[in-house]
């Protein structure tokens, strides 16, 4: 029960996320901001919405959405929860998460490239260059948490903490997680969630031809990438698993709500990067990436 | 948390730094910052102090690394009115993989060298050779004569760390004298600096190229 019961609060508190980092930039512009709940009411409104299609796409237009939702959701039942391990934890299944989270990208870009719109293909281009830069430091990462790691999946890597004698170094792998955090989900300074003008745009612009439950289908799915990594972060913190299963969960879902409240900070006080930036900022965290797997290994 | 380990991840991480920024103004900061976790490192390095040789070192690197290079490159910066990014002949992801290979290598060459047990606490040596490194390769990889001071200034503070441990023995007073010699140094190459921009209307060293008889 305690494994299943991380993946439940996920799927079930994912939407609140996005919820609490557009409450405190409302908050820190002045405005009262739109309810903490107001993803599940739009998931709720686009899934009784019919599906409009374009003639010119084919059934890659419609598969886009189910697999980057069931993708994110797969690479959610392999992240351990505060209170056990993975229920379906093996070795080497980082991989396997960061493939299913990149499987997912792909059938969204091919989507994009499907609905035959210029400003669509242009997303996906950025989207594929920004991905393509942020991969390589994901497994840096990963490579450096399982350097020390007593088992080699995401449940033996991640919810110890920062472990052995607090090494400086282990330091580095959260603010890693975070800028990932904020490339992979689109948000600033990467990208901006918010923007209308299609020529700026990244991932918004990859989902203009969607509608519907096909629409409901990507917002749910980036809910749940944004609670993967944002897990991710916590796990990598704070030792959740050492504490008793009450107060270990109370902790994960604090920092959870920490962490989207430093989305909400970052995204209230950067300006967004110019594109041509952003490798160098993914550039900046491959290397403290680097660093930290090198300082573990040579330890 | 060990405190040498921490200050020496930190210097590393400044090493790769100097590499990563785009600005001028940055340099200087960065030059600030290294100045003042060198301050720290006497202290932290050699422990027990009963002659007061560590703070004295310690007080003088701060007051000259930490506060009077930084100092003089932002006046020299401001006065020179040039344009604050810096132009790199080396692009900057580039460099910054320079940088860990750099890191690497220094890493690897610690393992090679015979060094008496126990000289160096764990990841000195790396930290300074690749500050050196990261000097050399602001001097060679940048356009702006700037950033070859500084450059200069990173090299020496690698130097310098590597003498750390060897304070112990009482050679304070040579390090403070070396101290000096550097501000001098930096006092004169920020004349110069005025000097080359007054003649070629910029600070960028490949102008020098069309140096005439």
């Amino acid at each position: 029960m305690d494994a299943l019961a991380h993946l439940l609060a996920a799927l079930l508190l994912a939407p609140l996320l996005p919820g609490i980092i557009n409450r405190v930039k409302a908050r820190l512009s002045g405005r009262v901001g739109r309810p903490l709940f107001q993803t599940y009411f739009d998931l709720a409104r686009l899934v009784q919405k019919g599906v409009v299609e374009s003639e010119t796409s084919s059934w890659m237009l419609p598969l886009g959405p189910v697999v980057s939702l069931a993708t994110a959701a797969i690479a959610l039942t392999l992240l351990p929860g505060p209170a056990g391990p993975s229920p379906a934890a093996f070795t080497g299944d980082f991989i396997l998460a960061a493939y299913c989270l990149g499987l997912g990208r792909l059938a969204l870009i091919l989507a994009a490239l499907d609905s035959g719109s210029s400003f669509e293909g242009m997303g996906a281009s950025r989207e594929a260059a920004f991905s393509a830069l942020a991969e390589p430091v994901l497994f840096l990462c990963l490579l450096a948490l399982a350097a020390d790691a007593p088992d080699i999946s995401l449940s033996g890597m991640l919810g110890r903490g920062l472990t052995g004698s607090l090494a400086p170094e282990r330091l580095f792998v959260p603010v890693i997680l975070f800028i990932l955090l904020l490339t992979e989900n689109c948000r600033i300074p990467v990208d901006d969630p918010n923007t209308h003008l299609e020529l700026t745009m990244i991932h918004e612009v990859m989902v203009l031809d969607h509608s519907g439950p096909d629409m409901a289908a990507i917002v749910y799915g980036s809910s749940l990438k944004l609670w993967f990594f944002a897990a991710a972060t916590v796990l990598s913190v704070l030792p959740v698993r050492a504490m008793p299963p009450v107060a270990g969960w109370a902790v994960f879902l604090a920092g959870l709500a920490v962490v989207a409240i430093a989305v909400g900070l970052v995204e209230s006080s950067m300006a967004r990067l110019r594109l041509i930036r952003v490798p160098r900022l993914l550039g900046a965290a491959g290397t403290l990436a680097a660093l930290s797997l090198v300082l573990t290994v040579w330890r | 948390m060990d405190m040498t380990q921490t200050l020496m991840v930190a210097l590393v991480c400044v090493n790769l730094a100097y590499l990563a920024v785009t600005r001028l103004r940055s340099l200087t900061r960065i030059t600030a910052v290294q100045g003042i976790l060198l301050a720290a490192a006497p202290l932290a390095v050699l422990g027990q102090d009963p002659h007061g040789h560590a703070t004295t070192l310690a007080l003088g690197v701060l007051a000259i690394k930490g506060i009077g290079f930084p100092w003089l490159l932002a006046r020299t910066l401001s006065r020179l009115e040039v344009n604050p990014v810096v132009e790199p002949y080396l692009g900057f992801n580039v460099s910054l993989l320079a940088g860990v290979a750099g890191l690497l290598f220094s890493l690897w060459l610690e393992t090679r060298l015979p060094f008496p047990p126990g000289l160096f606490p764990p990841l000195l040596f790396p930290a300074a050779l690749t500050s050196i490194f990261s000097g050399l390769a602001l001097v060679v990889a940048r356009r702006k004569a700037l950033t070859q001071v500084i450059g200069y200034l990173a090299a020496e503070n690698g130097i310098f760390l590597l003498g750390v441990p060897l304070s112990a023995q009482g050679s304070v007073w040579l390090e403070l004298s070396v101290l000096l010699d550097v501000f001098v140094a930096v006092f004169v190459m920020g004349i110069a600096l005025h000097h080359i921009n007054k003649t070629f209307e910029s600070i960028d060293v490949g102008r020098f190229c069309s140096l005439r008889d």
